[in-house]
């Protein structure tokens, strides 16, 4: 599987995201500087976390209208797959390839700590090396992590079961609509969630539960 | 030409931020404040001389970046002189 990990000015989980791809992958991933207006030849793309720009205007809006975006929203179309962690959903969902909105944490306060996360779709690209239902424990680092989105889009996400992680066991770290921690696109191939699963891959680090999200895309894609 | 453009959180929005100012105020010795909202107000100096096309193009910028209308509303006033 060949993979892209786009970096923008502020980005700063590139590195362990490049570094888990390489090792579960076993194909060195392409780092893409976000003004390149063209994307390597790869099966999937991956927008890592961080604070691009700061974190300026809204989180991830100035980066979701980064030139390279251009590419990914059309490559999206033709069936890559597309994954944004953290700051990378952020951005996904400021360019409109996700519905709703991260927004500031309900206690306004930055989460750096453990959580449990629900796998609630286990049938897709990312999720399928996961059983339904599993309980996995993941890290989360972000002030901007609380899902927003309008009533009629939350009922077509849980109608059409495109949330496909939850926030677990009252773990839930910003008050985000329906305990959702990570959705995916109406098509399969877009997924953006705010946990870090690429810091979840060494028993050194505490945990390697993170590695099934990675061995499923590897299993779909290859 | 100059704009002026507001953007205000929808009502029913929830605004933490403006909550925790409501509460610093109460804090400080503002018992009467009955609610805080936060927004973002922004000038534009726009190159064009046409009143409409100005206002066509700060709409349409309001829509693509300023705002996200998913959670916020925008206004805009145009400075004409």
């Amino acid at each position: 599987m060949k993979s892209a990990v786009i970096v923008f000015p502020g980005s700063n989980r590139e590195r362990d995201m490049l570094n888990a791809l390489e090792k579960i992958t076993g194909t060195k991933p392409i780092a893409v500087w976000h003004a390149e207006t063209e994307l390597p030849k790869v099966d999937l793309v991956v927008l890592p976390g961080g604070f691009s720009y700061g974190d300026y205007l809204r989180t991830g809006a100035i980066a979701a209208r980064a030139p390279i975006m251009t590419d990914v929203k059309k490559k999206s179309e033709t069936g890559v797959h597309v994954m944004g962690v953290c700051n990378g959903f952020q951005i996904l969902c400021e360019a409109g390839l996700l519905p709703g909105i991260l927004m500031r944490n309900n206690h306004l306060k930055f989460v750096c700590r453990q959580v449990k996360l629900e796998v609630t779709n286990a049938n897709t690209a990312f999720t399928r090396k996961y059983s339904q239902g599993e309980v996995w424990r993941c890290p989360v680092a972000h002030g901007d992590g609380n899902y927003f989105t309008d009533a009629d889009t939350l009922a077509r996400l849980e109608g059409e079961n495109r949330v496909v992680f939850r926030y677990a066991e009252g773990t839930n770290p910003n008050g985000s609509l329906n305990d959702i921690a990570g959705i995916i696109n109406a098509k399969g191939n877009v997924m953006g969630l705010m946990p870090h699963p690429e810091n979840e891959i060494e028993a050194l680090n505490g945990g390697t539960e993170g590695r099934a999200l990675f061995e499923s895309l590897l299993e779909a894609v290859a | 030409m100059k704009a002026r453009i507001k953007v205000m959180l929808k009502n029913g929005v929830l605004d933490p931020q403006g909550k925790a100012i409501e509460g610093a105020l109460g804090t400080l010795g503002f018992p009467n404040v009955a609610s805080v909202r936060q927004g973002k107000y922004f000038e534009v100096d726009i190159a064009e001389s046409d009143p409409a096309k100005a206002r066509a193009a700060i709409d349409e910028m309001s829509k693509k970046l300023l705002a996200n209308t998913v959670i916020e509303n925008y206004a805009i006033e145009l400075d004409e002189k």
